[in-house]
């Protein structure tokens, strides 16, 4: 089929609207015609992306199909065009335009003339409305009925009943998007109003959407509560930096100060939602917390503030000569990560750099250099797909939008998902999805379905053969989806000890060749580089003599991390202080992302560009501090700016040779006859670019212990009782939840209050002993 | 000859006015020293208002700095909590400034004001010899406490509403909460 035969395909209709005839696809409500020729009909309840639902009534058009008018105004946000209408809105119909003057004069009646202390105020639509559909004066004489002015629906959202309109938009929201019924329309009449169940709060992780769409003040975020006007803010567009979703966010700064984000409108990635955590998880840029200025460690044993050419000495003078890995961190820019790439090849002459600060593997690596460079499923793949199979990942907890869109497909058609997970989630459950104990026993796919990888592959032996395996013999298409929004930019990048930037292999001399033409350097270095863990061991016994640190938390990768940098000269490029600095030799702030402009790689490898908002930053990304420090090593890498690393990485491109080969490992069955450890991290934890938020943070799920009956009963322990859970290390307590899970494993998440897994256990997966407290 | 004479009854004429004015009441005023009260409604400086028990007028709405054509004005909205309450209702004025380097004294925003919080005084004498002291601060904006005014922090009135202090319904403070202060504040 041509796509002129694809257009024509489609069905459509014709109808009159104020006189212009217009031509839009059979289903296409009146509303959303109009709009087309440019006729904007007042709305509240009516949202492109929620099913309709005829709430408010403000709408109101005067319909006539084949010469026969219908007696009553019509809402024309539930009326789908149909061939022969004649329309008349507002603009042509005096009685549209009156029926709509009196649905105003109706919200209006109840409605509190707060506007002052609201915070919709200036961007509010009932306001605007008002103001174009209606009267001047009120005629209203009676009592309003008022409530007490807001409630807490959860820590974070705040409801104030008086100036609800009813128009049904969180509620649909709550129910279609997110799949998180949380709140609903109680009472009836004069009376009806937006409610929680009892004692429920509306803990959605997307909790925040329904303030964005809320046509008026009813529904505020209490971290923005009272911050600002409309007319204070100056709006960037920017891009996510908590997961690998790629959301397009709106980032509304008052003075250089981030008040708030708001989901941007990108219909190929999160249409126009966000997650709570992007929404309001940015706090740490203006935490207390921020390395302000270079800091070397004296004589004395302490961090001394010092110059920057001071600090860049002290920090070139520690790594020349020396033998040096770099842990580059998942929370780089593509350009960042791309000057710690170039930087350790050379600057530092050498291939151990590794971005993954998290538990990882050599399988892992493979894959990663091999396959996923290659990949190029999209949300358009998922929105098609025939059954989606989740490994090793828990969409809401660790992409929530990639869920958002899983959730879609499930609710519209009931497509299939499965998972290996342990233990069904509420993300699991409300995916209907079926589990299964590994990748092999995942049925019935085709070329049509989706295989989602998570990162927590890297912790089982075989997982990622077993995806590729299965992505293989179905021809299904696969992804990899990481957690942190910098993983896939630092991979493409080459912040990996077998790969180069632009999928160039380490071993591959022709791939090096052409990377040294491009760079100008006379040589690379040929041997493949440590693993994050391998340069930490290397670091503690004497085989590497100092490490450059960009943006890690070493509790992420192992308990015994920080030990291993103990005795060692660490330079840490870092936003705020952390264990890190607090052992470093040399502290470089660096920008973090209103400061900076850059883009992050999202998990379809697409670019997600940001620009810098605040206009005199004080700091500079990583990448120009990186170029400075190769300047003083004698060994330039020439990446003065953002955009011209951004200039060089495109005109790099991509290799168009031999990829690096993976072998496939088997899986390995690790049984043991006590408990064994699975957890994964909540989406809101005590992430640390999560800090100082408390609203959101009282939205985070509890930490609970996850076990089975069986397990329960053979324990003897109920619901109320406390479980400590030890290894070697130390141990947890945590109160129980009785599940379904299997007998002999335990589920925990992985770092949140009370439940810091690495610190404490020492791993994330492993036989743990159980008891009751 | 008869040019002349037209010509020194001309400078007669030109003189007379000057003469004449010798004889009449002095206008100048010995400013510093004499000060003249100026016209009613004459646009000095701005003042911050209180209710009648010492609760601030300023809801923090930001609309003086909406109307504001010379963007003098900056203001910061915050919560009132239980403890610290500086106006009735939910929100307050954190901060207010007013810079009047920029200030053109039209008056619009006391035209926006929602609560009549904001009100201009008489007072002329803003001249300074820094620049940075002519951004007036919510201190010194803020009306004195007069007599039966209790400087906020502090409840409303006992089982009132906001409502009630909109109305002019509050005329005190109560005589359970501190007593009144009568020092004057800047």
């Amino acid at each position: 089929m041509t796509p002129e035969q694809a257009v024509a395909a489609v069905d459509t209709v014709s109808a009159i609207i104020d006189g212009v005839e217009v031509t839009v696809p059979k289903g296409t409500l009146i509303i959303r015609a109009a709009e087309q020729l440019g006729i904007a009909i007042p709305r509240f309840c009516d949202h492109p992306l929620l099913a309709p639902a005829g709430a408010c009534r403000q709408c109101l058009v005067d319909v006539e199909i084949n010469g026969r008018a219908f007696p009553k105004p019509q809402a024309s946000c539930t009326m789908p065009v149909e061939n022969g209408m004649i329309v008349k809105t507002q603009l042509t119909s005096p009685v549209a335009a009156k029926a709509q003057e009196g649905i105003m004069e109706f919200l209006l009646i109840n409605h509190p003339l707060d506007c002052p202390v609201c915070d919709k105020g200036g961007e509010c639509p009932l306001q605007n409305q008002a103001m174009s559909a209606g009267r001047s004066e009120s005629r209203f004489e009676g009592e309003k009925r008022t409530y007490e002015k807001p409630i807490n629906i959860s820590s974070q959202v705040l409801l104030d009943r008086e100036r609800c309109v009813l128009c049904a938009r969180c509620t649909r929201f709550s129910e279609e998007i997110a799949g998180d019924p949380f709140i609903t329309l109680n009472e009836r009449g004069a009376l009806q109003q937006v409610g929680i169940y009892e004692n429920k709060p509306f803990e959605s992780y997307y909790s925040g959407n329904t303030v964005q769409i809320c046509p008026v003040g009813a529904l505020t975020g209490a971290s923005y509560r009272f911050r600002s006007r409309p007319f204070d803010l100056v709006s960037i567009n920017s891009a996510c930096e908590h997961c690998a979703s790629g959301c397009d966010l709106r980032t509304d700064m008052r003075r250089d100060k981030t008040l708030r984000r708001l989901g941007g409108d990108d219909s190929a990635v999160n249409q126009e939602w966000n997650c709570d955590k992007g929404r309001w998880a940015f706090k740490y840029i203006t935490s207390r917390e921020r390395v302000k200025s270079p800091m070397v460690r004296g004589a004395d044993g302490e961090l001394h503030e010092a110059s920057w050419p001071e600090a860049i000495a002290a920090a070139a003078a520690g790594l020349k000569g020396k033998r040096v890995g770099v842990l580059a961190g998942g929370r780089l820019t593509h350009e960042d990560a791309y000057g710690y790439s170039k930087f350790a090849r050379v600057a530092l002459g050498t291939n151990d750099i590794d971005f993954r600060s998290r538990p990882h593997s050599d399988e892992e690596r493979d894959f990663l250099a091999a396959v996923v460079g290659d990949l190029t499923t999209t949300y358009a793949d998922i929105d098609k797909a025939d059954q989606v199979v989740l490994l090793s990942f828990e969409p809401e907890e660790e992409s929530p939008i990639v869920f958002l869109r899983i959730y879609r497909q499930v609710r519209k058609r009931a497509m299939p998902v499965v998972s290996d997970a342990p233990i069904a989630s509420r993300g699991s459950h409300k995916l209907n999805a079926k589990l299964v104990a590994s990748a092999a026993q995942a049925t019935g796919l085709t070329a049509q379905s989706v295989i989602l990888v998570g990162e927590r592959a890297a912790e089982v032996e075989g997982a990622l053969s077993a995806a590729l395996e299965l992505a293989k013999s179905s021809g299904a298409k696969l992804a990899w989806i990481p957690r942190r929004a910098g993983e896939r930019g630092a991979l493409a990048a080459g912040a990996l000890g077998n790969l180069l930037p632009g999928n160039r292999p380490v071993v591959d001399s022709a791939a090096r060749v052409d990377l040294q033409s491009a760079w100008g350097v006379p040589s690379l270095p040929t041997t493949p580089g440590r693993s994050t863990s391998e340069i930490l061991t290397a670091l503690s016994d004497g085989s590497l003599d100092a490490v450059l640190v960009g943006g890690v938390d070493p509790m992420d990768i192992s308990a015994q991390a920080l030990e291993q940098l103990l005795n060692t000269f660490v330079v840490s490029l870092e936003i705020s202080h952390s264990s890190i600095t607090a052992i470093a030799d040399v502290v470089l702030p660096v920008a973090a992302v209103v400061e900076k402009s850059g883009s992050y790689l999202d998990w379809r490898g697409t670019a997600r560009r940001f620009d810098k908002g605040v206009e005199d930053a004080d700091l500079r990304s990583d990448v120009r501090i990186l170029s400075i420090l190769a300047d003083e090593l004698g060994a330039p890498i020439n990446l003065p700016t953002v955009s011209a690393t951004a200039r060089e990485i495109e005109s790099l491109g991509a290799w168009d040779g031999a990829r690096a080969s993976f072998t496939k490992r088997e899986a390995k069955a690790a049984k043991s006859d006590e408990f064994t450890l699975v957890s994964w991290r909540f989406l809101l934890d005590l992430g640390s670019l999560q800090q100082g938020e408390a609203n959101l943070a009282g939205t985070a799920k509890q930490a609970r212990a996850h076990i089975s009956a069986a397990a329960a009963a053979k324990l003897g322990v109920s619901e109320e009782d406390h479980l400590i859970i030890s290894s070697e290390r130390g141990s947890i307590e945590l109160p129980v939840s009785i599940r379904e899970i299997a007998d002999d494993l335990i589920w925990v998440p992985r770092n949140s209050p009370g439940s810091q897994v690495i610190p404490s256990l020492g791993f994330t997966s492993g036989a743990v002993k159980v008891a009751k407290r | 000859m008869a040019d002349e004479a037209k010509s020194f009854s001309q400078q007669l004429q030109g003189f007379w006015v000057t003469f004449a004015t010798m004889f009449k009441k002095v206008n100048t005023v010995q400013y510093p020293e004499v000060k003249e009260p100026t016209a009613e409604r004459f646009h000095g400086r701005h003042q911050l208002n209180r209710y009648e028990d010492g609760l601030e007028k300023c809801i923090g709405c930001e609309l003086c700095a909406w109307a504001c054509p010379a963007d003098a004005i900056y203001v910061e909205g915050a919560d009132n909590t239980e403890e610290e309450r500086f106006s009735p209702g939910e929100r307050f004025g954190q901060v207010y400034q007013i810079n009047y380097l920029r200030c053109i004294f039209c008056g619009l925003c006391i035209e926006a004001c929602p609560t009549r919080a904001l009100t201009m005084t008489n007072e002329y004498e803003l001249a300074d010899n820094d620049r940075a002291k002519l951004i007036f601060e919510k201190e010194d904006l803020l009306a004195p406490l007069r007599q039966g005014m209790i400087a906020p922090p502090h409840p409303m009135y006992p089982d009132s509403s906001h409502l009630n202090y909109y109305k002019g319904e509050i005329t005190g403070s109560h005589p359970s909460q501190a007593p009144s202060q009568t020092q004057e504040q800047k």
